[in-house]
């Protein structure tokens, strides 16, 4: 993406190193210093069972950053996922209570309930042209206020289905746990669609500025449409998956998942404004973010100094790389 | 046009706030058990002028085309700080609402430092921000409690000759104050100017890193402020992670119902304050009408949802497509 600046240093490096975005590679610079800090902290955190672990934790933020990262693109952002992740969680472990139909269909219905979620979102920011973080906000509202309608009245089943916590917990191929693999799967999916599919093309379009997209005969609402109703879906089905880890839904599950997945997509270098970002980047943002927590976690850190740092890290890494340019 | 034509043109989201409130607010005590009387009145007031105050913040960074998502964590923040510090004789009293006030002053001017200066979007940096400021908050009042001077806390939670509620003194206060000297001085023009059009106002020489500078400082005392009636309201500090994301939320709601237009440069903190009062009254409803307590988040969701829908109607006055995307 940077190849304006070649020369010096930079023009004697490998020819993918040049190539790389440098917020990229930061992030990935980031992620080796944590490593190093962590193993001077503790002897097992560089063993395989720790990392694989990490990776574990982190495909949960990873299938709904890929949402995010999906609307961030697109110049919008999606403030919708605390109770889009609650949401999916409580329905899937809802559905399981009717019966032997209810549990097979679990997981279908809740990543249905973060696509109705996604629909509204999408209908809001396309057609009736809402900022998309003044909508979301008042979706995710609404979703809050159905799930306490719903779970005020009556106790329901909370409990995770079998088939969830297999996602979440079990091992297909043995030694990777499958919420990896799903990871990887969604992600390897979002790679495709990205680079290789004319909605991928009309995503980064889009972002870039929807007027001229839309003069080159996109249907952009469409578009826009969809993106919000795969970023409800990923985020419900971060829930689903969240549910089986924990083998429990409970109501404010998805209030720790919204500034990370925010955080994850930018500081993988995606441009909060849209049009700019790869795949890639979000993975090294997730990762950066899931270490960060564990290191933190690891040093006992109170939940207060957690925020401090975590608020601070993401605003000293921005300002790293991440700013607007000066010059009008 | 007439002059007063004008004048109604550019007053009219007020107005129309300044409508829903009056009529909300009528079926609000033509319902409630005990009628239009002062106590009514006061509680009303009370609960009313916490989300003004926050909706006032809100409005400042909004007119810069920004926004600001860490007002409700000041809020928290200023609260629990007011629950260590607004104690003692009049002077430590007083000196603790100073410190109170400057922190909001402070939390409001490093957003703008960083949004400004470090030329980030102000969506992530609040974002960010707040979560440093509910940390501290966590890290000042790890459980709820505190105390606060409790005659000050009276005196401006009761009512001035047994009538007006004190709190809604207060704001106009404040509006007299912060709001009006802001909104006619070069500063306040110039964040007008900034929201309305930056390349303009920029090439015109308008002073507008100063004038976003100022608004977003000033949004923190606000936020301040109403962090400060909340300690007067409760007398304790509480670092409750939901209240401050509500109060966030209900802000930019206050600030939609109350004409402020979210991409800059149009709307009044006038407007924001009935929107603010009217959204309180429309979420109180419930009560008079003896629904479930459970069903008020999802009420107040839909009205919401449906005050944001309402901005859609401009699309019916775009004549030319191309004028969907900005």
């Amino acid at each position: 993406m940077s190849e304006t600046t070649v020369g010096g240093i930079a023009g004697r490096m490998p020819k993918f190193i040049r190539r790389a975005d440098p917020a990229v590679l930061t992030a990935f610079a980031c992620i080796v210093l944590l490593l190093f800090v962590g193993s001077l902290y503790s002897r097992s955190f560089l063993s395989p069972e720790y990392l694989l672990q990490q990776l574990k934790v982190a495909s949960f933020l990873g299938v709904i950053a890929t949402g995010m990262m999906l609307v961030i693109l697109l110049g919008q952002i999606d403030l919708s996922v605390p109770w889009s992740v609650a949401a999916g969680a409580m329905m899937a472990c809802a559905a399981a209570a009717y019966g032997p139909v209810g549990v097979a269909l679990a997981i279908p219905f809740g990543i249905f309930c973060g696509v109705a979620i996604g629909i509204v979102n999408g209908i809001g920011v396309a057609y009736l042209r809402i900022p998309s973080m003044i909508i979301t906000l008042a979706t995710n509202a609404v979703a809050q206020g159905l799930m306490v309608v719903y779970t005020g009245g009556f106790s329901p089943q909370d409990s995770a289905t079998p088939a969830m916590r297999y996602l979440a917990t079990g091992f297909a191929i043995p030694g990777v746990p499958n919420a990896v693999v799903i990871w990887a799967l969604i992600g390897a999916a979002m790679v495709f669609v990205l680079t290789r599919t004319g909605f991928g093309r009309t995503v980064y379009g889009i972002g870039n500025r929807e007027r001229a997209a839309y003069l080159s005969g996109i249907d952009t609402r469409r578009v826009v449409l969809i993106a919000f109703a795969v970023s409800g879906g990923l985020s419900a089905f971060g829930g689903v998956l969240l549910a089986g880890y924990a083998s429990k839904a409970a109501q404010s599950m998805g209030d720790a998942y919204l500034l990370p997945s925010i955080a994850a997509v930018v500081l993988g270098g995606t441009s909060i404004l849209g049009g700019r970002g790869s795949y890639l980047g979000t993975v090294a943002g997730v990762i950066l973010i899931t270490l960060l927590q564990s290191i933190l976690s690891v040093m006992q850190m109170p939940e207060a100094g957690r925020q401090i740092i975590y608020g601070v890290v993401i605003v000293a890494m921005l300002l790293l790389y991440g700013r607007a340019p000066a010059s009008r | 046009m007439k002059d007063w034509r004008y004048w109604l043109a550019e007053q009219r989201g007020t107005l129309l706030a300044f409508g829903i409130f009056i009529v909300m607010f009528t079926i609000y005590t033509s319902n409630h058990p005990a009628g239009f009387t002062a106590n009514v009145v006061q509680t009303a007031s009370n609960k009313g002028v916490l989300l003004a105050f926050v909706a006032m913040a809100q409005t400042l960074v909004v007119i810069t085309a920004g926004i600001d998502l860490s007002v409700g964590m000041i809020f928290l923040l200023t609260n629990c700080l007011a629950s260590w510090l607004v104690i003692g004789t009049g002077i430590e009293t007083a000196l603790g609402v100073v410190a109170v006030l400057g922190t909001g002053l402070l939390c409001g001017a490093i957003n703008g430092a960083i949004v400004i200066y470090g030329r980030l979007q102000p969506i992530v940096t609040t974002i960010a921000t707040g979560a440093v400021y509910f940390g501290i908050a966590l890290l000042l009042r790890p459980f709820p409690g505190g105390s606060v001077n409790e005659d000050l806390a009276d005196a401006l939670t009761g009512r001035l000759f047994g009538v007006v509620p004190a709190s809604l003194v207060a704001l106009l206060t404040v509006v007299l104050v912060v709001w009006v000297p802001f909104s006619r001085s070069v500063l306040g023009r110039a964040a007008y100017a900034a929201g309305s059009s930056e390349m303009a106002a920029y090439m015109s020489g308008v002073p507008i890193r100063r004038g976003k500078f100022a608004a977003y400082a000033l949004a923190g005392l606000l936020a301040a402020i109403g962090g400060l009636f909340l300690t007067f309201f409760t007398y304790t500090g509480e670092a409750a992670y939901a209240s401050g994301n509500a109060y966030t939320l209900f802000s930019i709601a206050a600030v939609v119902l109350g004409g402020v237009s979210l991409f800059g440069g149009k709307g009044s903190a006038i407007g924001a304050i009935f929107g603010a009062l009217a959204f309180r009254t429309i979420g109180d409803l419930l009560f008079v009408f003896d629904f479930d307590p459970l069903w008020q988040p999802l009420f107040q969701g839909v009205i919401l949802l449906i005050a944001v829908s309402l901005g859609a109607f401009a699309l019916f006055r775009v004549r030319n497509r191309l004028e969907w995307f900005l």
